[in-house]
């Protein structure tokens, strides 16, 4: 295969999902946050596409077009519950939003 | 360097989606990256920016650590997170890393995946168009203004 070792690309995901985790648990806008899983989704798509090559296998890509667009779901009902909560004059705060009722 | 309009943060979010879809691009996975640059860099970031400059200066992220305790563990966290992955590969590194399976060139052409999609994984793709179809009905019911504004 040209290019590196699978075990390359894993440690790219690694990092990926460490440096969307610290962004998820640091960061308190809701916009960041959903930025940093976005990071968090791309590095398991990272990961899966890496071992799809590993062992010559598609179901791995498959899966991983199944997270694509889960991603784009959740993107967009996040996006939707941001503009609502704007809407609402609510603080962008994850941590201020805490009751179901507005 | 201290920024906080998550503008630049989307920008940033766009150049690492097409680094990743090179990464993609090198794993033999061209339907993937295509779809990457299209799905991802393109329409989900541009639904980002579009509400980032709807919010306006509202969608301003200052730094807000929260107490030093909570971000501390935080830290710890992640970065525990970081090392259990790295020990787990290098514990792996000589056996199953190395040597990937020989693949045909058609492995990742988006024939390959269509036709895995039609016949071994239709179900999941069925799934998935109701997963969509489902996020597209609660983003407009969430983007439609109440009927009863409290203010």
């Amino acid at each position: 295969m040209d290019g590196p070792d699978i075990g390359w690309y894993l440690i790219v995901a690694a990092m990926l999902f460490g440096i969307g985790a610290l962004g998820v648990m640091l960061r308190r806008s809701p916009l960041i946050v959903l930025l940093s899983l976005e990071i968090m989704l791309n590095a398991s798509n990272l990961t899966l596409i890496a071992f799809a090559r590993q062992r010559g296998d598609l179901t791995g890509q498959v899966f991983a077009l199944a997270v694509m667009a889960v991603a784009a779901a959740e993107v967009a009902i996040g996006l939707g519950l941001i503009v609502a909560m704007a809407r609402r004059r609510m603080v962008l705060d994850v941590d201020q939003a805490s009751a179901l009722r507005g | 360097m201290n920024v906080t309009n998550p503008f630049y943060a989307a920008l940033a979010l766009i150049g690492n989606l097409a680094s990743l879809a090179i990464l993609y691009l090198l794993l033999a996975a061209e339907f993937l990256t295509a779809a990457q640059v299209l799905v991802y860099a393109g329409a989900v970031m541009v639904m980002f920016l579009f509400v980032v400059a709807y919010l306006g200066g509202r969608a301003d992220a200052p730094w807000a650590g929260g107490p030093p305790l909570l971000r501390t563990a935080a830290v710890v966290a992640a970065a525990a997170l970081l090392v259990e992955v790295v020990v787990v590969l290098g514990l792996a590194w000589g056996d199953d890393l190395q040597d990937p399976a020989q693949v045909a060139d058609s492995f990742g052409s988006p024939a390959e995946i269509g036709a895995l999609f039609l016949t071994d994984h239709l179900l999941a793709f069925e799934i998935t168009s109701i997963v969509l179809l489902v996020a597209a009905v609660g983003g407009v019911v969430l983007g439609t203004t109440p009927e009863k504004e409290d203010d």
